[in-house]
């Protein structure tokens, strides 16, 4: 917190100026420079998109199976293919990660639905992300849901739904790190 | 006048090989570089010699000779309409510092192009005063410069299947080094009174991935730093202008870059990043998750792959090692495949977590051998072979392959990628 004496007196004998005032120079436990702006709810509204496993940023709005299919085959087939496969982009269904080759998709190794709308609102469609309403946007996580067999094609998807369904692969991951594991 | 010069540099670039010009290193040539001597030899007054030499300014900002135009960075040669990075040219490089306009470079979505007079970053969350800072703020905020080096987590990925890629920026380029300048992460946390009970933050970008990855708040509060300057300059639009993160020691694609926002919270946020990416498949369909650090590796570059020794006799072996955990101990040299192993001096400063050149007196008699490089870092890991990381991992995890490299030097002198 506090400025060390004997630097604040070597400080004002290589400081010509009066009156400056000499900060620690390195971070130091609560030091506070009072920089930076007050961030409001407007201004971060924008930008705060990230959804979380538990639903906790998704918005209002709902999509389902059918509307996502249009979504689909109007702004994603060209690089994702037809159903999710063939295209010069990522796969995104079938396939397993158990079977050789180890192939991951969407309904083979995400472990989190939500993340399926995180990452198709902030990123996608390619050439022009942060493109899609809300709607559309669960409808189109409905479609690549439903084309892994994870939903039903009656499936409508909303903040309260989407949360709850449970990718096959949610237990697939391991958080530890095991290195060093070579020997 | 200027006439006479650009005409000398013409012929001299024709007996240099229309190719242009890849790096020569003392007996060790790149293939397609022939120089031909053009009259500009003694007992020759060189032409440069004789006349003046351009003026100042041209240009403005300096440009290597152009004789070294073949130092750039490359695309990988396999075709991809979504190409995701550019490696370095390590084996032409001589320092440890990669210069800005040689750094790897890989991105999710392109290159965004940022006004930094518009640019912002958000930190919120589990913070008492939620806050929007400027460029201008965080460049008053207080600095440091630290040499730290960046690796994609994917570098050196196409050794899992096999000997892929010729040569060590084709294999290895993934990788650079810089001093880079910004404000410790910690400050922007205790300015914004980030809640001493929060665990991890998400990173997030302002390009087109708008990329995220959440990051532990003990890495956050411990080294991590939000940077503007990258070698004394400001940050090169491709390496995340006007501001980016950086976490020294962790794979790559965490030091977000473009950095706009970060938010402080309990648990990680499970992006599309750090969970269908950048996640390490084993043999039995599970993945490792948070393999943030980056383990040590080495490789020679001089001689290296695409390159050829002419001549017998001395030549000083020259590498580049590194290591996320901390300083590089020990470097060690085979010129027998692995049979035996001599220790390589170390370029000082040993600096932690950044690229360390390593140096050994050889001599080549001309008979074939293998060439290896193994690191040994302050924690007394040592380098693994390929065999021994894939008895660990299998060879489907793609990310964090760190194997010992092996460049074959045949009878002429030609030098390959094996796996030895």
């Amino acid at each position: 917190m506090s400025t060390p004496r004997a630097g604040l007196a070597l400080a004002s004998l290589a400081l010509v100026a009066v009156g400056c005032e000499v900060v620690a120079p390195a971070p130091t436990g609560g030091q506070r420079y009072g920089l930076g702006t007050p961030l409001d709810e407007r201004v971060l509204a924008g930008w705060n998109i990230d959804v979380a496993p538990d639903g906790t940023g998704l918005p209002p709005g709902r999509g389902n199976v059918a509307q996502g299919r249009t979504v689909y085959e109007s702004k994603c087939v060209s690089c994702h293919g037809e159903k999710g496969v063939g295209g010069p982009a990522n796969r995104l269904a079938g396939g397993s990660v158990k079977s050789r080759p180890q192939v991951k998709t969407v309904g083979s190794f995400w472990p989190h639905a939500t993340t399926i709308y995180d990452y198709v609102n902030r990123a996608m469609p390619w050439d022009r992300p942060q493109s899609l309403a809300p709607d559309e946007v669960y409808a189109v996580t409905a479609y690549l849901l439903f084309i892994n067999g994870i939903v039903p094609e009656s499936a409508t998807l909303d903040a309260v739904s989407l949360p709850r369904v449970r990718m096959p692969n949610r237990d697939g991951f391991n958080p530890v790190d095991p290195r060093p594991d070579t020997r | 006048m200027e006439e006479d010069q650009k005409k000398s540099r013409r012929r001299f670039l024709a007996g240099a090989g229309a190719a242009g010009v890849a790096a020569t290193t003392g007996a060790l040539v790149a293939p397609g570089v022939h120089a031909q001597p053009v009259g500009n030899q003694p007992p020759s007054v060189p032409e440069w010699t004789r006349v003046p030499g351009r003026g100042f300014l041209s240009p403005p900002y300096g440009q290597p000779s152009e004789f070294e135009k073949g130092v750039v960075r490359v695309l990988p040669s396999a075709p991809n309409p979504f190409p995701t990075a550019t490696r370095t040219p390590l084996q032409s490089l001589h320092g440890s510092i990669t210069p800005n306009g040689l750094f790897f470079e890989r991105h999710h979505a392109g290159v965004p192009m940022i006004d930094p007079r518009e640019h912002r970053l958000m930190l919120h969350g589990l913070v008492d005063r939620p806050l929007m800072f400027t460029l201008d703020d965080l460049v008053r905020l207080p600095s440091v410069n630290r040499v730290h080096f960046i690796e994609c987590s994917g570098n050196s990925s196409s050794q899992w299947a096999g000997p892929g890629g010729a040569t060590a920026q084709e294999v290895h380029g993934l990788a650079s080094n810089a001093e880079w300048t910004g404000v410790p992460l910690a400050v922007l946390l205790e300015e914004a009174g980030a809640r001493k009970q929060a665990r991890w933050l998400l990173a997030e970008g302002a390009d087109a991935a708008a990329m995220t990855r959440s990051v532990p708040m003990e890495k956050a509060l411990d080294d991590a730093l939000v940077v503007y300057a990258q070698n004394g300059e400001k940050l090169r639009p491709e390496q995340g202008y006007p501001i980016r993160l950086l976490l020294p020691g962790f794979e790559g694609n965490m030091s977000i870059k473009w950095l706009r926002r970060i938010k402080v919270a309990m648990e990680p946020f499970q992006t599309r990043e750090e969970t269908s990416t950048y996640t390490d498949l084993m043999p039995d369909g599970s993945a490792r998750q948070f393999t943030f650090v980056m383990d040590a590796k080495s490789c020679i570059l001089s001689p290296s792959g695409g390159q050829r020794i002419t001549k017998r006799g001395f030549h000083e072996i020259y590498g580049i090692a590194w290591t996320g955990r901390g300083r590089i101990r020990r470097v060690e040299v085979s010129c027998d495949a692995g049979k035996t192993w001599q220790q390589a001096r170390l370029q000082e400063p040993v600096l932690s977590m950044a690229l360390t050149a390593f140096r050994l007196e050889w001599r080549w008699d001309g008979s074939p051998c293998v060439l290896q490089s193994r690191a040994i870092d302050e924690t007394g890991y040592v380098q693994p072979t390929r065999k021994q990381l894939i008895e660990a991992r299998g060879t489907a995890s793609l990310y964090h392959y760190n194997g010992i490299q092996s460049w074959a030097i045949a009878n002429s002198g030609e030098v390959t990628n094996v796996h030895a």
